[in-house]
């Protein structure tokens, strides 16, 4: 039986030159998405069905997007919750933050919290999905990986180890169909009371030297920061050198 | 006692003016007593005259005791200053501060993140104490001069390992029974922003993400993709970016454990199955963990590169190894290649240009296997063998191999008692 996949999709924000593009978290999610259910992955967006961002997204092999047609200050997350309810999903694919609005990455979660699904964070692959079972592999720092069983239904929010999304093509993204439903139209009444502004840059943290006295601080000031060489075998056999090195390997644990 | 030299203005101005009333005594003191020769002549053992400096070279002081530098013992080690003590009696709330504890060690961000905690009580006023939330192992020693109140340690299997369910559980059962004002996490991805996205879901409160300036009354956080600061009323539950604030450095605090009644932990429907094996090399060299570097002094490349499989490490190469062929040019290490941030790197053969030093300036153990034990890389290693790097690679991949049997045969003898 094959499993109903739905990838969420919003629209991204270039980091550059700030113009708006398929973001990229979420076309991993379409590429994964691809990847487990072939065309009959069913992409969503809530927002307008006129956005021409929603035209790359399909141009990766998407015959039909479908749209919840809603106001940009609208809530996205409870027409998704709706929809979600109304669908029979086995796995939702999101991405971790989204490129534009707050990016809290806080949708996976609430939608989790509120559909009763575990949630799976920072996904790079779903290696097979057994029975009601599925084998995900999560992202962690160091390019490190760990395997994780989860059972369906599940969300997932897609990290940027994952599969990179593929080339978009123009022309089968412009003939692929938006799908348009109702969206909701409830307001996000807290986000109404934010002052937002331009990101000014972080002013760095500087070395405080909390010295003394005047020794202190010339010494703070001029000193190299290398502290005393470590230990220096020099004589010892090889054996005796190697069994050195491999004591502190695995006091550091990168031998396990 | 301290053993800190304090100096006494008085008595130093004492001994300089020879026609005060009390120089005598006071230059007695100093100098172990004067000795007057039979005649009344004052008799001065030169033996005894001054100390012996750190060259071995004997130092005579003319300044009397005068000089701000410790007299003889200038070698002594740096006072082990005490810090004051920051008490907490019977505290009317807490601000929770949910560590990341990345090896069981605090990381600079928790430790910015408890310096915020203590500077939003300090702005709130009132009786509060700063929680520390720490899950599984711990090995963090210094609790008490990060800025600590309160130790929460949950301790237990079911929040071993990756258990985020478990955890945002045990987080709601201390929301239910402590009066929480705040809750702190690290905005990373060791587990802290994954955590506090679930708890915020689980309480239905909308928290402040990727925040940075922080008071008790307003917050400014980053926004679409770090291009917006949004300025919003302070949230319950903040992810605070790095540097959101000072660490605490100026004071000692109690870090008294404190306990959560009966924790009790559903099933758990994502199941661990513990982390896998990735190919190193696949891994992209700046964020490797363990990287096996080689330079000029290398003459068997098969060796290593078995040995770097063998020690399940990264590659890596200085620019002599690439500009001579036997490395690709995405291998290189240092200005012009890739600055790396790995825990343990070895060099081998690479005698520490500056460009290849830049790039491994934030490198925290480096190894050294090098046959001049006067090159820079010697001087930056912790640890350091002299020798021929061939037969030391050849008896290290002996050593690692040895010890991946016996685990291995260790795993399987547990699983059959298991089974």
């Amino acid at each position: 039986m094959p499993h109903k996949v739905i990838s969420l999709i919003s629209v991204g924000r270039h980091p550059q030159s700030g113009r708006s593009r398929r973001a990229d978290q979420d076309s991993r999610a379409v590429e994964l998405g691809l990847k487990l259910a072939g065309t009959d992955l069913d992409v969503v967006h809530a927002g307008s069905s006129q956005e021409p961002v929603l035209r790359q997204y399909a141009g990766m092999g998407l015959p039909k997007v479908t749209v919840l047609e809603q106001d940009e200050s609208a809530d996205a997350l409870v027409s998704i919750a709706d929809y979600l309810k109304s669908e029979k999903a086995d796995i939702v694919l999101t991405g971790v933050r989204a490129e534009s609005g707050e990016s809290s990455g806080m949708t996976p979660y609430i939608l989790s919290e509120q559909l009763g699904w575990p949630i799976v964070a920072r996904v790079a692959d779903i290696v097979e999905i057994k029975g009601d079972e599925a084998q995900v592999l999560l992202a962690l720092p160091r390019g490190q990986r760990r395997q994780v069983t989860v059972k369906l239904p599940f969300i997932a929010s897609i990290d940027n180890a994952a599969e990179a999304a593929r080339q978009s093509a123009f022309g089968p993204g412009l003939r692929a169909k938006m799908d348009s439903q109702n969206g909701s139209t409830v307001e996000d009444s807290v986000r109404v009371d934010w002052s937002e502004a331009p990101a000014k840059a972080r002013p760095k943290r500087l070395k405080i030297v909390k010295a003394k006295t005047a020794a202190d601080r010339f010494k703070a000031a001029t000193a190299k920061p290398q502290g005393g060489s470590g230990k220096v075998m020099k004589n010892e056999s090889a054996q005796e050198q190697a069994q050195a090195i491999f004591d502190l390997l695995i006091e550091e644990k990168v031998i396990r | 006692m301290s053993d800190i030299i304090r100096r006494d203005p008085r008595a130093e101005w004492i001994i300089r003016n020879r026609l005060h009333p009390l120089h005598d005594q006071y230059a007695n003191q100093e100098e172990g007593g004067e000795v007057r020769g039979p005649s009344g002549l004052l008799r001065k053992f030169p033996h005894k005259v001054g100390f012996i400096g750190p060259n071995g070279i004997k130092r005579i002081d003319r300044l009397k005791g005068n000089s701000s530098a410790p007299k003889g013992k200038r070698s002594s080690a740096a006072q082990e200053v005490q810090l004051p003590l920051h008490k907490v009696d019977s505290p009317e709330y807490y601000i929770m501060v949910v560590a990341d504890l990345v090896g069981g060690r605090l990381t600079g961000h928790d430790k910015d993140i408890l310096g915020l905690a203590h500077k939003l009580i300090a702005e709130r006023g009132g009786n509060g104490a700063v929680v520390a939330v720490c899950f599984g192992e711990v090995k963090e020693e210094h609790f008490d001069t990060a800025g600590v109140d309160r130790l929460l340690h949950i301790d237990g299997e079911a929040f071993e390992g990756y258990s985020p369910e478990a955890r945002v559980q045990a987080l709601a059962q201390v929301e239910a029974q402590y009066p929480v004002k705040q809750w702190l996490f690290p905005d990373s991805i060791h587990g802290g922003c994954d955590l506090a996205s679930r708890l915020a879901a689980r309480l239905g409160e909308r928290p402040a993400t990727q925040a940075w300036q922080v008071n008790v009354e307003q917050t400014v956080s980053r926004g679409a993709s770090a291009s917006l600061d949004i300025t919003r009323k302070t949230p319950k539950i903040l992810m605070l970016l790095e540097e959101c604030a000072d660490a605490i450095d100026e004071t000692r605090h109690e870090a008294t454990p404190i306990t959560l009644d009966g924790v009790s932990v559903t099933a758990p429907t994502i199941q661990d199955q513990g982390l896998m094996d990735v190919d190193p090399n696949a891994i992209p060299m700046a964020e490797a963990e363990f990287i096996l570097s080689a330079g000029n002094g290398i003459h068997n490349w098969d060796q290593f590169h078995d040995a770097a499989k063998v020690l399940g490490a990264t590659e890596g190469a200085s620019r002599v190894a690439v500009d001579d062929g036997f490395m690709p040019r995405s291998r290189q290490v240092g200005a012009t290649g890739t600055w790396v941030t790995a825990r343990v790197y070895i060099a081998v053969g690479i005698s520490g240009a500056i460009q290849h030093m830049q790039g491994i300036g934030q490198v925290d153990k480096v190894v050294a296997i090098n046959t001049d034990a006067g090159c820079d890389m010697v001087k930056r290693a912790a640890l350091s063998v002299i020798g021929d790097s061939e037969e030391i690679l050849g008896e290290l991949m002996k050593l690692t191999a040895e010890h991946k049997s016996t685990s291995v045969s260790d795993q399987a003898e547990e699983d059959s008692h298991a089974a």
